[in-house]
């Protein structure tokens, strides 16, 4: 078992004192990020980037995908207390957790929700630490056209598995795809899309777009809905821990369920809330107090932190082994690798193993520690939201403008951060989803560049995307992907309904 | 929330934003095109010429947004998108932030950012000058001892932070 031998490999690095600080820096950073309105896991970690640039690639990759799933479980803390999700996949688990807290019961939510949080990464990890060498080892056989494959389904299962209107996300997809297209093409060398202005000659870099689109059209987002906390008192203590960790062995199916649904959304990029809601859904539909959700029951909260969770860490699986990430957050991750000089893709596994099998070792140690830190620290998480946000939004424009200016240090580029906020929020308004703009700002050219090749190869022929059984199921798989939500119409007109 | 039976509640209506938001980005494809085929969009030397992916790109934001520009008018004419006292609170963070980022180049990152949080929170927040003062200040101690002392990340200064020598 080479993986195993690699992965302890990965602990050795990651046991190191100075990873081991910057493991709890991360997670603490983390839980504020999420925690605070207007902060949330992409920007937060697009935000902290330029703090890694002197730090090496694996010490940067483990403090900054801490901070990841630092966020992943502050955003519970806000839903169960104050009933506002501190990140869109913790939506679901207000619909439960809240009402848990009114009752009284704010202890027992939360040590569920971290619980069930703990229990869905580690789920993902362990699938990562599985599969993700024997994907990678397959997809180093991928020529262009396979690669441009893999992009395509990506992006066609956004189109047909999101719960924006379609052609919404089209739009603001291929708006993506533009704005990575600005600047010099890497295959010609030629300037293309500047119209003149020297300020696009490098094109539009996704870490000011994401700071942009999500951090300061959150703040505009808040301002609009004129915030007001209302919290409950966050009462935990080991006694509590204890009795819901006795109580949570019996929800194992629900538990088992949401991992795999988590783990399932997140390796396709429809990612972690789409996750969280529809686990929420069917635990809902299935258990035997289906009909008391929403008043209250803890299964109502393990259902959607578990999958949530599990949909967070999995979407690091494709980014690790394909180059092609399954969320916003893992995107920024991935912008990160490009930034410390690491090529993103099957190729790190053969010749980063140190890089890839610390992260995937600080996955495992990570979750463990945030685990820790939440359970512990809840109190003084609950107290940051109490810091009315008259004071934090200020504070928090000004970490998006420097985490924007220090990109490149360029002071333009913080005007860019403002146009996209502004973009944002009427486009967050209008139901367009932005996560698909970001992945394709950051993924935009090595697609273009796959697509070229391929058709350098054929000679214009687009009979290369079919031209073998590898590249034709998964360009196949895409177009399933894509008409999914007709495909689907079509087969319940064409299937009798069942008697009910 | 925003409150659609409401009659008095006035303020730019839901559709007339998104007619626009489809138009804008029907003009924005016509661009992306426009700049494409100055490049060259057909079979060059190398391959395909630099305009072609990008044409093909433009040609998909128009097609989805005439579709999205369709689908707007069905739209609620009554709706509003947000009324104008939101509309007001959204202004009033974006203003000062614009104002912010135009000076930053000219005061550094520093002097701009105690400005701004001071004046947001004296302004919006009705604490007492005395506080704003305190959170701002202590606000960009903090920034400085973290990104130039120990990440030994440089943030752009201008005259007032040369003159404290930082």
């Amino acid at each position: 078992m080479e993986e195993i031998v690699n992965l302890f490999h990965g602990f050795a690095v990651v046991l190191q004192p100075y990873n081991i600080m910057l493991m709890f820096v991360g997670i603490l950073l983390g839980v504020i990020i999420g925690v605070l309105p207007g902060l949330g896991g992409a920007n937060g970690v697009a935000i902290l980037l330029p703090l890694t640039f002197s730090m090496s690639p694996t010490s940067a990759i483990i403090m900054l995908s801490c901070i990841y799933w630092g966020a992943l479980f502050g955003g519970a803390i806000t839903s169960i207390l104050f009933n506002i999700p501190g990140e869109p996949w913790s939506v679901a688990t207000t619909f439960d957790g809240h009402p848990m807290a009114q009752k009284g019961q704010a202890g027992e939510a939360l040590t569920a929700a971290f619980t069930s949080s703990f229990v869905g990464a580690l789920f993902a990890v362990i699938l990562i630490t599985l599969v993700a060498p024997l994907v990678a080892k397959f997809a180093l056989q991928f020529g262009p056209a396979e690669k441009f494959a893999v992009f395509f389904l990506a992006f066609c299962s956004f189109i047909g598995m999101g719960k924006e209107p379609p052609f919404k996300t089209v739009a603001s997809m291929m708006i993506g795809f533009a704005l990575a297209a600005v600047g010099l093409d890497s295959m010609t060398g030629q300037l293309r899309l500047t119209f003149g202005f020297t300020e696009f000659l490098n094109g539009f870099d996704f870490l000011i777009a994401v700071i942009g689109l999500f951090g300061i059209g959150e703040i505009l987002l808040t301002m609009e809905e004129g915030l007001s906390f209302k919290g409950r008192a966050a009462g935990i203590n080991p006694r509590v821990v204890l009795q819901t960790w006795r109580e949570l062995p019996r929800y194992w199916m629900t538990s088992l369920r949401s991992c795999v649904i988590g783990c399932w959304m997140g390796i396709s990029p429809a990612g972690a809330t789409p996750a969280s809601f529809m686990s929420y859904g069917i635990a809902k539909r299935t258990s035997k107090n289906g009909d008391k959700f929403g008043t209250g029951e803890i299964e109502g909260v393990v259902a959607p932190e578990t999958a949530a969770h599990a949909a967070g860490t999995a979407a690091l699986l494709p980014m690790l082994s394909l180059g092609v990430p399954g969320s916003p957050t893992a995107a920024v991750l991935l912008g990160g690798l490009l930034i410390w000089g690491l090529q993103p893709g099957p190729l790190l596994f053969v010749e980063q193993k140190d890089f890839v099998w610390g992260l995937i070792a600080s996955m495992y140690l990570g979750n463990i520690v945030g685990l820790i830190v939440v359970l512990t620290c809840v109190p003084l998480f609950a107290a940051i939201l109490r810091i009315p946000f008259s004071i934090i939004a200020p504070i928090i424009l000004v970490m998006c403008a420097i985490g924007a200016y220090t990109v490149h240090n360029s002071t333009f580029d913080v005007v860019m951060m403002l146009v996209f906020g502004v973009i944002g929020y009427v486009l967050k308004k209008c139901n367009y989803p932005l996560a698909p703009m970001v992945l394709a700002i950051v993924l935009g050219d090595k697609a273009e560049e796959a697509f070229r090749q391929s058709l350098l190869g054929s000679q214009g022929g687009l009979g290369v995307f079919f031209s073998n059984g590898l590249v034709g199921s998964i360009m196949s798989l895409g177009l399933i992907a894509l008409f999914w939500p007709l495909i689907q119409r079509t087969w319940t007109r064409l299937r009798p309904a069942p008697a009910a | 929330m925003t409150d659609t039976s409401h009659a008095a509640a006035s303020g730019p209506r839901h559709r007339a934003v998104e007619l626009g938001v489809a138009i804008a980005m029907i003009a924005f494809g016509a661009l992306v095109m426009y700049g494409s085929l100055q490049v060259g969009i057909g079979w060059g030397a190398e391959g395909p010429k630099s305009g072609f992916f990008p044409f093909y790109l433009g040609v998909l934001i128009i097609l989805s947004s005439v579709m999205n520009l369709v689908t707007a008018t069905t739209l609620d004419p009554q709706q509003i998108f947000a009324d104008w006292s939101q509309l007001l609170s959204v202004l009033s963070v974006v203003v000062p932030t614009a104002i912010y980022v135009v000076a930053v180049p000219w005061t550094g990152i520093y002097a701009a950012s105690l400005v701004l949080i001071a004046v947001f929170m004296t302004w919006l927040g009705r604490y007492s000058v005395a506080m704003s003062a305190a959170v701002s200040i202590g606000t960009i101690v903090a920034i400085y001892l973290m990104f130039e002392k120990w990440f030994l990340v440089p943030l752009p200064k201008g005259p007032i932070e040369d003159f404290f020598a930082l």
